[in-house]
Protein backbone atom coordinates (compact mmCIF):
# COMPACT_ATOMS: atom_id res chain seq x y z
CA UNK A 1 0.00 0.00 0.00
CA UNK A 2 1.49 3.35 -0.62
CA UNK A 3 1.60 5.77 1.81
CA UNK A 4 -0.25 9.26 2.00
CA UNK A 5 3.51 11.00 1.66
CA UNK A 6 4.18 9.03 -1.21
CA UNK A 7 0.70 9.84 -3.15
CA UNK A 8 1.69 14.02 -2.53
CA UNK A 9 5.50 12.72 -4.19
CA UNK A 10 3.67 10.44 -7.26
CA UNK A 11 0.47 12.55 -8.29
CA UNK A 12 1.88 14.57 -11.03
CA UNK A 13 3.53 11.43 -12.47
CA UNK A 14 -0.05 10.34 -12.21
CA UNK A 15 -1.70 13.44 -13.76
CA UNK A 16 0.91 13.45 -16.22
CA UNK A 17 0.22 9.43 -16.93
CA UNK A 18 3.70 8.69 -16.66
CA UNK A 19 3.24 6.22 -13.78
CA UNK A 20 3.65 2.42 -14.62
CA UNK A 21 0.48 0.36 -14.98
CA UNK A 22 1.04 -1.58 -11.23
CA UNK A 23 2.47 1.96 -9.38
CA UNK A 24 -0.75 3.73 -11.58
CA UNK A 25 -3.35 0.82 -10.02
CA UNK A 26 -1.87 0.78 -6.35
CA UNK A 27 -2.30 4.96 -6.74
CA UNK A 28 -5.85 4.64 -8.16
CA UNK A 29 -6.37 2.40 -5.00
CA UNK A 30 -5.27 4.47 -2.28
CA UNK A 31 -7.58 7.46 -4.03
CA UNK A 32 -10.40 5.49 -3.60
CA UNK A 33 -9.72 4.96 0.16
CA UNK A 34 -8.16 7.72 1.56
CA UNK A 35 -10.39 11.01 0.99
CA UNK A 36 -7.61 13.01 2.37
CA UNK A 37 -5.55 12.11 -0.46
CA UNK A 38 -8.86 12.30 -2.79
CA UNK A 39 -8.71 15.73 -1.54
CA UNK A 40 -5.33 16.70 -2.22
CA UNK A 41 -5.44 15.53 -5.39
CA UNK A 42 -8.52 17.66 -6.48
CA UNK A 43 -6.63 20.52 -4.52
CA UNK A 44 -4.13 20.18 -7.34
CA UNK A 45 -6.37 19.92 -10.28
CA UNK A 46 -7.71 23.38 -8.79
CA UNK A 47 -4.46 24.41 -8.64
CA UNK A 48 -3.53 24.23 -12.15
CA UNK A 49 -6.68 25.66 -13.60
CA UNK A 50 -6.47 28.19 -10.86
CA UNK A 51 -2.47 29.04 -12.55
CA UNK A 52 -4.05 29.04 -16.22
CA UNK A 53 -7.10 31.47 -15.58
CA UNK A 54 -4.74 33.97 -14.02
CA UNK A 55 -5.38 37.46 -15.87
CA UNK A 56 -2.21 38.03 -17.79
CA UNK A 57 -0.04 41.05 -16.02
CA UNK A 58 0.22 43.59 -18.89
CA UNK A 59 3.74 45.20 -19.57
CA UNK A 60 4.79 48.30 -17.92
CA UNK A 61 3.93 51.69 -20.32
CA UNK A 62 6.73 52.65 -21.11
CA UNK A 63 7.70 48.95 -22.74
CA UNK A 64 5.13 48.75 -24.15
CA UNK A 65 5.40 52.55 -25.74
CA UNK A 66 9.22 51.26 -26.50
CA UNK A 67 7.99 48.10 -28.15
CA UNK A 68 5.28 50.00 -30.26
CA UNK A 69 8.19 52.50 -31.22
CA UNK A 70 10.22 49.98 -32.57
CA UNK A 71 7.20 48.56 -34.36
CA UNK A 72 6.75 51.46 -36.28
CA UNK A 73 10.07 51.81 -37.39
CA UNK A 74 10.41 47.99 -38.28
CA UNK A 75 6.62 48.20 -40.64
CA UNK A 76 8.03 51.62 -42.30
CA UNK B 1 -2.35 17.10 -19.42
CA UNK B 2 -2.80 20.62 -19.34
CA UNK B 3 -5.08 19.40 -22.64
CA UNK B 4 -7.23 17.47 -20.58
CA UNK B 5 -7.46 20.11 -18.19
CA UNK B 6 -7.99 22.90 -19.53
CA UNK B 7 -8.72 21.79 -23.48
CA UNK B 8 -11.26 24.39 -24.60
CA UNK B 9 -9.71 27.52 -22.51
CA UNK B 10 -6.47 26.20 -24.78
CA UNK B 11 -7.64 25.46 -27.69
CA UNK B 12 -9.69 29.20 -27.99
CA UNK B 13 -6.30 30.92 -26.59
CA UNK B 14 -4.34 29.35 -29.83
CA UNK B 15 -7.20 30.67 -31.87
CA UNK B 16 -6.90 33.67 -30.67
CA UNK B 17 -2.84 33.71 -31.01
CA UNK B 18 -3.56 32.43 -34.60
CA UNK B 19 -5.84 35.31 -35.07
CA UNK B 20 -3.47 38.12 -33.90
CA UNK B 21 -0.29 36.61 -35.83
CA UNK B 22 -2.39 37.01 -39.17
CA UNK B 23 -3.49 40.24 -38.15
CA UNK B 24 0.04 41.42 -37.37
CA UNK B 25 1.31 39.74 -41.24
CA UNK B 26 -0.70 42.73 -41.90
CA UNK B 27 0.76 45.60 -40.09
CA UNK B 28 -2.08 46.20 -37.70
CA UNK B 29 -0.33 47.84 -34.97
CA UNK B 30 -3.29 46.83 -32.56
CA UNK B 31 -2.52 43.15 -32.95
CA UNK B 32 0.73 43.53 -31.87
CA UNK B 33 -0.30 45.57 -28.70
CA UNK B 34 -2.41 42.40 -28.12
CA UNK B 35 0.33 40.18 -28.26
CA UNK B 36 2.45 41.95 -25.84
CA UNK B 37 -0.29 41.96 -23.31
CA UNK B 38 -0.91 38.49 -23.43
CA UNK B 39 2.79 37.04 -23.47
CA UNK B 40 5.11 40.04 -22.57
CA UNK B 41 5.14 38.75 -19.09
CA UNK B 42 5.17 35.34 -19.57
CA UNK B 43 8.77 35.82 -21.83
CA UNK B 44 10.49 37.52 -19.20
CA UNK B 45 9.47 35.36 -16.02
CA UNK B 46 10.84 32.08 -18.30
CA UNK B 47 14.18 34.30 -19.81
CA UNK B 48 14.80 34.60 -16.02
CA UNK B 49 15.76 30.84 -16.25
CA UNK B 50 18.83 31.43 -18.61
CA UNK B 51 20.26 35.04 -17.28
CA UNK B 52 21.29 36.73 -14.36
CA UNK B 53 18.83 39.93 -14.06
CA UNK B 54 15.82 41.05 -14.55
CA UNK B 55 16.91 43.70 -17.11
CA UNK B 56 18.63 41.15 -19.06
CA UNK B 57 15.62 39.17 -19.09
CA UNK B 58 13.59 42.57 -19.88
CA UNK B 59 15.90 43.33 -23.12
CA UNK B 60 16.06 39.60 -24.31
CA UNK B 61 11.94 39.63 -23.59
CA UNK B 62 11.99 42.93 -26.00
CA UNK B 63 14.70 41.44 -28.84
CA UNK B 64 12.25 38.55 -29.18
CA UNK B 65 9.56 40.61 -30.23
CA UNK B 66 11.64 42.19 -33.13
CA UNK B 67 12.39 38.57 -34.10
CA UNK B 68 9.00 37.12 -34.17
CA UNK B 69 8.38 40.48 -36.68
CA UNK B 70 11.44 39.84 -38.54
CA UNK B 71 10.58 35.84 -38.14
CA UNK B 72 6.67 36.73 -39.63
CA UNK B 73 7.32 36.10 -43.27
CA UNK B 74 8.85 32.47 -42.40
CA UNK B 75 6.81 31.36 -39.69
CA UNK B 76 4.54 28.05 -41.55
CA UNK B 77 2.71 27.38 -38.53
CA UNK B 78 3.77 23.97 -37.79
CA UNK B 79 4.04 24.89 -33.82
CA UNK B 80 1.51 27.18 -32.25
CA UNK B 81 2.67 30.69 -32.65
CA UNK B 82 3.16 31.04 -28.43
CA UNK B 83 5.79 28.08 -28.81
CA UNK B 84 7.09 29.78 -32.01
CA UNK B 85 7.73 33.16 -29.89
CA UNK B 86 8.93 31.35 -26.67
CA UNK B 87 11.24 29.31 -28.77
CA UNK B 88 12.79 32.15 -30.19
CA UNK B 89 12.87 33.74 -26.62
CA UNK B 90 15.09 30.55 -25.44
CA UNK B 91 17.16 30.70 -28.20
CA UNK B 92 18.31 34.74 -27.72
CA UNK B 93 17.99 33.69 -23.84
CA UNK B 94 20.56 31.15 -24.06
CA UNK B 95 22.94 32.83 -26.46
CA UNK B 96 22.66 35.77 -23.92
CA UNK B 97 23.34 33.38 -21.06
CA UNK B 98 26.87 32.06 -22.64
CA UNK B 99 28.02 35.78 -23.01
CA UNK B 100 27.30 36.28 -20.15
CA UNK B 101 30.11 33.78 -19.19
CA UNK B 102 29.45 33.14 -15.45
CA UNK B 103 32.57 32.07 -13.72
CA UNK B 104 30.41 29.08 -11.87
CA UNK B 105 28.75 26.17 -14.11
CA UNK B 106 24.71 26.76 -13.43
CA UNK B 107 21.63 25.56 -14.11
CA UNK B 108 18.12 26.79 -13.15
CA UNK B 109 16.67 23.79 -14.24
CA UNK B 110 19.42 21.37 -11.66
CA UNK B 111 17.01 19.48 -8.99
CA UNK B 112 18.73 19.88 -6.31
CA UNK B 113 17.42 20.43 -2.42
CA UNK B 114 14.00 20.17 -1.59
CA UNK B 115 12.87 16.43 -1.18
CA UNK B 116 9.66 17.02 0.36
CA UNK B 117 6.60 18.99 -1.76
CA UNK B 118 4.50 18.89 1.91
CA UNK B 119 6.04 19.31 5.24
CA UNK B 120 6.54 16.08 6.76
CA UNK B 121 5.28 16.99 10.09
CA UNK B 122 1.80 16.82 8.31
CA UNK B 123 2.56 12.74 8.07
CA UNK B 124 2.44 9.73 10.93
CA UNK B 125 4.93 7.60 11.41
CA UNK B 126 3.69 5.17 8.99
CA UNK B 127 3.61 8.22 6.75
CA UNK B 128 -0.48 8.91 6.69
CA UNK B 129 -1.99 12.41 7.01
CA UNK B 130 -1.90 13.31 10.58
CA UNK B 131 -3.02 16.96 9.36
CA UNK B 132 -4.65 16.21 6.44
CA UNK B 133 -5.08 19.02 3.78
CA UNK B 134 -7.95 21.70 4.22
CA UNK B 135 -11.12 21.90 2.79
CA UNK B 136 -11.31 24.93 -0.06
CA UNK B 137 -13.72 27.42 0.67
CA UNK B 138 -14.02 27.23 -3.28
CA UNK B 139 -13.04 24.93 -5.64
CA UNK B 140 -13.99 26.88 -9.05
CA UNK B 141 -10.85 28.21 -10.11
CA UNK B 142 -13.62 31.09 -11.55
CA UNK B 143 -14.33 32.07 -8.07
CA UNK B 144 -10.86 31.71 -6.75
CA UNK B 145 -9.64 34.44 -8.82
CA UNK B 146 -12.16 36.93 -7.19
CA UNK B 147 -10.69 36.43 -4.04
CA UNK B 148 -7.98 39.27 -3.50
CA UNK B 149 -5.80 37.76 -1.13
CA UNK B 150 -5.84 34.08 -2.67
CA UNK B 151 -4.86 35.63 -5.73
CA UNK B 152 -2.08 37.61 -4.27
CA UNK B 153 -0.60 34.61 -2.72
CA UNK B 154 -0.87 32.51 -5.92
CA UNK B 155 1.40 35.68 -7.70
CA UNK B 156 3.77 36.12 -5.20
CA UNK B 157 4.25 32.08 -4.95
CA UNK B 158 5.04 32.14 -8.79
CA UNK B 159 7.22 35.33 -8.86
CA UNK B 160 9.51 33.63 -6.08
CA UNK B 161 9.49 30.32 -7.39
CA UNK B 162 13.48 29.15 -8.13
CA UNK B 163 13.64 30.35 -11.85
CA UNK B 164 13.73 26.67 -13.34
CA UNK B 165 10.45 25.59 -11.86
CA UNK B 166 8.72 29.20 -12.87
CA UNK B 167 10.08 28.71 -16.17
CA UNK B 168 8.33 25.26 -16.44
CA UNK B 169 4.86 26.23 -14.81
CA UNK B 170 4.60 29.44 -17.00
CA UNK B 171 4.54 27.64 -19.62
CA UNK B 172 2.87 24.81 -19.12
CA UNK B 173 -0.10 25.53 -16.83
CA UNK B 174 -0.18 29.97 -17.51
CA UNK B 175 0.41 29.68 -21.32
CA UNK B 176 -0.74 26.17 -22.02
CA UNK B 177 1.89 24.54 -23.58
CA UNK B 178 2.27 20.48 -23.39
CA UNK B 179 4.91 18.91 -21.82
CA UNK B 180 6.76 18.09 -25.07
CA UNK B 181 6.74 21.80 -26.21
CA UNK B 182 7.67 22.97 -22.72
CA UNK B 183 11.26 20.16 -22.75
CA UNK B 184 11.19 21.69 -26.55
CA UNK B 185 11.57 25.02 -25.46
CA UNK B 186 13.58 24.67 -22.73
CA UNK B 187 16.56 21.92 -24.02
CA UNK B 188 15.52 20.22 -20.41
CA UNK B 189 14.64 16.42 -20.39
CA UNK B 190 11.24 14.91 -19.53
CA UNK B 191 11.95 13.81 -16.29
CA UNK B 192 13.41 17.33 -15.18
CA UNK B 193 10.39 19.04 -16.54
CA UNK B 194 8.27 16.36 -14.80
CA UNK B 195 9.98 17.24 -11.25
CA UNK B 196 9.97 20.98 -11.67
CA UNK B 197 6.52 21.39 -12.59
CA UNK B 198 5.55 19.09 -9.58
CA UNK B 199 7.18 20.89 -7.08
CA UNK B 200 6.31 24.35 -8.75
CA UNK B 201 2.44 23.07 -8.53
CA UNK B 202 2.54 21.63 -5.29
CA UNK B 203 3.76 25.05 -3.91
CA UNK B 204 0.85 26.79 -5.45
CA UNK B 205 -1.90 23.95 -4.04
CA UNK B 206 -0.28 24.78 -0.61
CA UNK B 207 -0.47 28.59 -1.27
CA UNK B 208 -4.04 28.15 -2.01
CA UNK B 209 -4.71 26.01 1.08
CA UNK B 210 -3.12 28.61 3.43
CA UNK B 211 -5.69 31.53 1.99
CA UNK B 212 -8.85 29.08 1.23
CA UNK B 213 -7.97 26.35 3.57
CA UNK B 214 -10.89 25.70 6.01
CA UNK B 215 -9.32 26.69 9.59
Amino acid sequence: MLTCEQITELVTDYLERRLPLGKRIRFQLHIGMCRHCRRYLRQMRVAIRTVGKLPPEPPPDDVKRELLERFKSWKA
Amino acid sequence: MSRLVQGDDERAREQADDELLARLRCGDERAFSDLIARHHAALVRVAMAFVSDRATAEEVAQDTWMGVLRGLVSFEGRSSVKTWIFRILTNRAKTRGVREARSIPFSAFAEEGEAHVVDPSRFDASRMWSAPPRKFSDEDPEKILVRREAVARVEEVLATLPAGQRAVITLRDVEGLDADEVCNVLGISETNQRVLLHRARSRIRQALEDTLGAR
